[in-house]
């Protein structure tokens, strides 16, 4: 596969009063041709920085990022016309219509204004079209920031936050588009906070944390090297499931009691816990293991888990706890 | 080009202009019809009956001075000679230029005498609409969102502020020539049924064109200020709060070149050069210079603010505004 975009050690620094901050320290990604490629990180990680300097918007530093095979941002005014992208939320001029403001676009990008119609029709504002903007949902100025960006029909589609402010209708019908544009070959690159979504919709994906890339590959990649190494434990009815726990805890187990079963959190090899449960003539009924999710990796990649009785801050990650700290968008 | 056609739209389907520029011609027509109203054309009988009436003032003021000599005369080598100074040779006796019939006749609009005085009045009113035009042109698409949005479509920042500058300066100019030829118009049509278009040679309207010509230089430097000041600051109210900033700051070093002792402490006062800009000088006077009376009279100390003076200082101001903001545009990060 070729990668349709490539960013590599892209560092970004903001100068400030209180010092100099690594927005983004060194981070790299890749989004291969034809897939749909979730970037994810908590608030603050850079994920926006990033979007903004590939597209021109912000200065970098340091690094090297190309789109299309082609070196931006000094190849940026050639590719940005197979660009489509929406940066954060949707901001338009409130006083225009959405077609007035689609087709304004298409005469500065020279693109036919036939086009406006089709997307609007996509999108699902069709009918809403000769409205103002500033009359317009959340939801509905998504839809107006996903049409404008599909308006060039583009190679690559970035999209930031696509699905805010949709409701669970319009997130479905987002997670179609987007499988749909995927499968006619354009590549999107899909920044959220929806795990569920990403990994609904997303071939692969890249996390970031305080400006760097702690993880990326395709989804099943990224979820088989942070399995849980949890295992579910049923046994017998009737069984002293307190007993039993209490034998594989003496054996260094740590167990975790639920109604009806309990769990292993660190299960590297199950067999020792039916060894262990058969000597004391305890049989077990099921053991399966405890499938991590996208969620837990980010939570344990990005350090953001919420602890319970602490207020974890905004700039607080794993990340940043490790030295560097990493901030703002 | 198809940005610029792309601009062109977006300028006129803005509100806000629509506003302004209906804003505008409310104006300009309520100057017209006002100036239509308040004159009217004078017939020979009427300078007749004006030139009589002057002569019956006349001859009533030298009734009245020579009856006013009689008494001061009569008082000489008393006290009370000190009402008249001191001595009846001061008494003035009045002179028929005293009375120009002109001034009995009805208001007659005379297009040499007062039509640059309407040129004045239709640059002012265009640049002060130019400038806020201009600014909330660029100001809302910063504010908006929508300058973000076309960078991700045409990603090259000087372009993009140079077309939109280009086009909205492109369009004044038209708009403005359009309608200076119309005010032009009007105005004639005004002298013929409400006045006079006697004495208008050839030069009287190269003079007037030239005139205009600068009244449009004011104009396109108006709204080129109020967007770049916008652009600058990225926001509508920016180039409105620089606009009292430096009303603010010219006042106080006016205020405080007078407290310093400064020979001409007016040209400080930006008025002054659009004044000697749209007329082609301004005198300001030094009245500190000599003990000035109404009677005795001296010559005062004069500084002459040429319109070249007051352009070149304008053409400095509009190249740092525009140039500063051309560097932030292509030096800033957009968030």
């Amino acid at each position: 596969m070729t990668a349709v975009l490539e960013i590599s050690g892209l560092r970004k620094t903001y100068r400030g009063r209180k010092g100099v901050r690594n927005a983004l320290d060194g981070f790299d990604m890749v989004v291969e041709a034809g897939q749909v490629h979730g970037f994810l990180g908590p608030n603050g990680s850079g994920k926006t920085t990033t979007l903004r300097t590939l597209l021109g918007l912000i200065k970098p530093n340091e690094g090297r990022m190309s789109i299309l095979g082609r070196e931006v941002p000094k190849h940026l005014p050639e590719v940005a016309r197979e660009v489509g992208a929406i940066v954060e939320s949707p901001q338009f001029f409130g006083n225009f219509t959405a077609e007035t403001t689609l087709s304004l676009l298409a005469d500065a990008g020279g693109v036919n204004r036939n086009r406006v119609y089709s997307v609007l029709d996509l999108v699902g504002l069709r009918d809403r079209s000769k409205e103002r903007v500033k009359t317009y949902s959340l939801g509905m100025k998504q839809r107006l920031a996903v049409a404008s960006a599909l308006l060039k029909e583009p190679k690559l589609l970035i999209l930031d936050e696509p699905a805010n402010g949709l409701d669970p209708g319009g997130i479905r019908e987002m997670r179609t588009l987007m499988r749909d544009l995927s499968a006619a070959g354009m590549t999107v690159l899909l920044s959220s906070h929806i795990l569920g979504e990403i990994q609904l919709i997303c071939d692969s994906v890249t996390i970031i944390s305080a400006g760097k890339r702690v993880t990326s590959g395709s989804v099943a990649e990224v979820l088989a090297r942070h399995k849980s190494g949890a295992v579910k434990v049923r046994l017998e009815p009737g069984v002293d499931m307190m007993g039993a726990a209490q034998i594989l805890r003496a054996a260094g187990a740590a167990v975790t009691l639920d109604t009806d079963h309990f769990t292993v959190g660190n299960a590297s090899n199950p067999a020792q816990i039916t060894k262990l449960l058969a000597q004391q003539e305890i049989y077990v009924t099921e053991l399966t293991p405890v499938a991590a999710d996208l969620e837990d990796v980010f939570l344990e990649l990005t350090g953001t888990a919420p602890v319970e009785g602490q207020n974890r801050q905004v700039d607080e990650t794993a990340m940043s706890a490790a030295g560097k700290g990493g901030w703002g968008q | 080009m198809s940005l610029a056609r792309a601009e062109s739209r977006r300028l006129f389907k803005r509100r806000f202009t629509k506003l302004l520029m209906v804003g505008v011609l409310l104006i300009l027509a309520a100057v017209a019809a006002g100036t239509y109203l308040s004159n009217q054309k004078v017939s020979a009988g009427q300078i007749a009956e004006a030139k009589a009436e002057a002569n019956r003032d006349y001859q009533a003021g030298l009734v009245s001075a020579e009856q006013e000599k009689q008494k001061c005369l009569a008082a000489e080598g008393t006290p009370e000679i000190q009402n008249w100074g001191g001595s009846c040779e001061n008494i003035y006796t009045p002179s028929p230029e005293d009375y120009d019939y002109v001034w009995y006749m009805p208001a007659s609009f005379e297009l040499r005498q007062e039509f640059p005085d309407m040129i004045s009045v239709f640059a002012v009113v265009l640049a002060a609409a130019a400038f806020l035009i201009g600014a909330s042109f660029v100001g809302s698409e910063w504010n908006s969102g929508g300058m973000m949005n076309l960078l991700l479509w045409r990603p090259q920042r000087l372009r993009v502020l140079g077309t939109k500058m280009a086009v909205f300066l492109g369009w004044l100019t038209g708009v403005s020539l359009l309608l200076a030829a119309v005010w032009t118009g009007v105005f004639q049509l005004i002298a013929q049924f409400r006045g006079t278009t006697d004495r208008m040679t050839s030069g009287v309207w190269q003079s007037f064109g030239l005139m205009g010509l600068r009244g449009l230089a004011l104009i396109v430097v108006a709204g080129a200020l109020g967007f770049a000041m916008a652009s600058l600051g990225r926001h509508t109210g920016m180039a409105l709060g620089a606009l009292i900033g430096i009303g603010a700051v010219q006042i106080g070093v006016y205020v405080m070149a007078q407290l310093a002792g400064a020979k001409y402490p007016d040209v400080f006062l930006a008025p002054l050069w659009l004044f000697a800009w749209l007329y082609k000088e301004f005198v300001v006077e030094d009245y500190t210079s000599c003990d000035y009376s109404s009677t005795g009279g001296c010559e005062l100390d004069q500084f002459t603010m040429t319109w070249q003076v007051a352009g070149t200082g304008t053409a400095v101001l509009v190249v740092l505004v525009v140039g500063a903001a051309m560097w932030t545009m292509r030096s800033r990060d957009i968030t």
